[in-house]
């Protein structure tokens, strides 16, 4: 197999400034690495403001990076200029969908020519794109695609309109697509069909997807792996079932307590709630940024910054306390 | 009378270019002292319209076109606005808005818009009011320091506190909430669903809580009702709808339809989409979506069926 995309200690920060006292910085990517495969999504999950977004930008270079490196297929493209990106095709390789899918259409163009203008962009020639146009629309199933190249935007449904974000993001042939909450406007009883669709595009095309969510439990049918994210650090990250079934970080167990499953009985308890909120990434905790809201942070937490280290096979945590909730000597929740 | 509110024959159309569309088509229910209900329904189901209707704050295109809202056995459809402004808006039926944390008045002190109520309609002096906010703040888990806020200076969950403060200050005994958390982490989603079920127990509110996130009706309703195409298909108590199977084929897939975390079960999705309310199709409203549908379903509208103590479907399935 074929690693896709590489992001190496990966950092985003901004200058923001406030006021009379000068400037601040604002950490989105405090140190993110990370790897996607051919025929693999990585599902990055975490709170507003964790970063996620920024991470997905970052990869395609859709926003620039502070330091660190980004490899597409090996080659660093961490300072290339756009237009080396652009000749060199990398543009092409890498797109992707976003997650409003009526802002995303423009609401005069059809359907035909929304899904072809990037071939267009591109210089393609007219019967290629036609073709082109076609393939990427019977394989996000809007089908009969000549039924559909003529409608607009309006004339179909949220569900029907994200096929053609998708479908659009397909025509140049990308090898990476950075999906970024695709299916959370769309209605629960279509969600399904976007994200098991994605995922069978990935294997035909052969694609690598970074998965964008806030809600883990999509996550699980979609992604082979996860990475939990806390104010621009990776938490927690690993094979789907395994940190899904064996969360080790704090703040993963009580992302995972918080999701809620259609059960009667829950109007009979109360849900476990991760005290507080995220903490301003102008001015994060020192140590492990967590421990504010940590439910088991010792003194160690205050002061000193825990590294991602393997725990199990292929699952990494960055924790100080890893160990003892591994062994149940200490509990979360 | 163990009712807070009953609703009778209800329907409310949208005049539109392309005709009337009903929004809400026949709408039946009670609610009972104390109750929480659950209206379960995705987009165009017709669940916020309801809800509007019951707080007489339908937009100018919408009309009401039969039924009655009776509270406390006065139909309160047939009392003229402003009446029904000065004697049940907030003070007997209030309402959390969609989307209501993002319309706050950005100039004004946090505090002072819970407090406006107490002024202009509850007859407070300036002081009696401020205090009363205060401790609304206080009791939706904020420090009381937070009146001078403005509500750029507070995160999205804090804003949604302060709204709900503004939907109870004047003592309401039946509590609309639409959608109350659609819009925040779920971690912050669970601190708010917490308060609202202390809420709810401390107040003996009669509660509805329109969503359409069956997980999250199931934290706070002891009855739920699922809307399709403008109209109820099923309901029953949490425990029967969601808890033994769901009787209607809507209900069943909409159940499907959502990713668990445990188990094994793979999310189904229900091909198609909701009916167009300005002509909906002939027979059951869900008859082009049904996977058990027969002759019957495309010609005949099917009537709610019993199918279990205090549980109805509406469904040819039942019938006969």
């Amino acid at each position: 197999m074929e690693e896709v995309i590489r992001l190496e200690n990966v950092k985003k920060y901004y200058d923001v400034r406030s006021g009379l006292l000068g400037s601040k910085i604002l950490k989105a990517l405090d140190g993110v690495t990370l790897s996607i495969w051919k025929k693999e999504t990585m599902a990055v999950v975490g709170e507003s403001g964790c970063g996620k977004s920024t991470l997905g930008r970052v990869s395609l270079r859709l926003l620039d990076l502070t330091s660190g490196r980004i490899l597409f297929k090996g080659q660093d493209i961490s300072k290339m200029k756009e237009d080396e990106l652009r000749e060199k095709s990398f543009r092409k390789k890498m797109q992707i969908i976003f997650q409003d899918p009526y802002s995303s259409l423009n609401p005069f163009m059809r359907i035909g020519d929304i899904v072809a203008e990037p071939l267009e962009i591109h210089g393609y020639h007219r019967e290629e794109i036609k073709e082109t146009v076609y393939r990427a629309l019977e394989d996000v199933k809007l089908v009969p695609p000549e039924e559909f190249v003529n409608r607009y935007p309006h004339e179909l449904s949220g569900g029907q309109r994200q096929r053609v974000n998708i479908a659009r993001a397909l025509v140049l042939g990308p090898e990476y697509i950075v999906a970024d909450e695709p299916v959370s406007m769309i209605d629960a009883s279509s969600r399904a069909e976007i994200l098991l669709l994605l995922k069978s595009i990935r294997d035909s095309r052969e694609m690598g997807v970074l998965y964008i969510t806030h809600d883990i439990a999509t996550a699980r049918y979609v992604a082979e792996r996860i990475a939990v994210m806390y104010l621009g650090e990776i938490a927690e990250t690993g094979l789907t079932p395994s940190v899904l079934k064996t969360p080790i970080h704090p703040y993963t167990i009580m992302l995972l307590n918080s999701v809620p499953e259609p059960d009667p009985a829950n109007r009979r308890r109360r849900r476990l709630a991760i005290k507080g909120e995220p903490p301003s990434p102008l001015n994060p905790p020192s140590g492990c940024k967590f421990h504010t809201r940590c439910p088991v942070a010792i003194e160690r937490c205050r002061t000193e910054k825990p590294a991602l280290i393997e725990y199990m096979p292929r699952h990494f945590v960055a924790c100080h306390r890893a160990e003892e909730i591994m062994r149940g000597t200490t509990s979360v929740a | 009378m163990n009712e807070a509110l009953v609703v009778e024959g209800l329907r409310v159309y949208y005049r539109t270019e392309r005709g009337a569309v009903r929004a809400v088509d026949d709408v039946s229910f009670g609610l009972a002292r104390g109750e929480s209900l659950a209206i379960v329904g995705e987009s165009g189901s017709g669940k916020s319209t309801l809800g509007l209707t019951l707080i007489r704050a339908l937009p100018t295109n919408a009309s009401i076109i039969s039924g009655h809202v009776y509270i406390d056995g006065e139909d309160t459809l047939s009392l003229n606005l402003a009446d029904f402004r000065r004697r049940y808006s907030w003070r007997v039926i209030a309402m959390v808005f969609q989307g209501a944390m993002n319309s706050l008045n950005p100039v004004l002190k946090v505090g002072e818009q819970i407090a406006e109520p107490l002024i202009y309609n509850g007859g407070a002096s300036r002081e009696e009011a401020r205090r009363r906010a205060m401790e609304m703040i206080e009791l939706v888990g904020l420090p009381r320091e937070f009146y001078y806020r403005y509500p750029h200076e507070l995160s999205g969950g804090m804003r949604q506190r302060i709204v709900i403060a503004m939907s109870l200050v004047m003592n309401p005994r039946i509590l609309i909430l639409d959608e109350p958390t659609s819009a925040l982490d779920v971690t912050i989603q669970a601190q708010i669903i917490n308060l609202v079920k202390d809420l709810i127990e401390r107040f003996s509110l009669s509660v509805i809580f329109i969503t359409h996130d069956v997980s999250l009706a199931s934290d706070i309703a002891d009855r739920i009702m699922v809307m399709y195409g403008g109209q109820v298909v099923e309901l029953g108590s949490a425990e029967r709808v969601l808890g033994e199977a769901p009787k209607h084929p809507y209900t069943e897939k909409l159940l499907a339809s959502i990713p668990r975390l445990r188990g094994e079960t793979i999310p189904e999705f229900i091909p198609g989409r909701p009916p167009d309310l300005a002509s909906p199709p002939p027979g059951c409203r869900f008859h082009p979506r049904c996977p058990y549908v027969f002759d019957r379903c495309m010609r005949e509208e099917p009537p709610l069926f019993k199918v279990g103590e205090g549980h109805v479907a509406r469904c040819w399935l039942h019938g006969e």
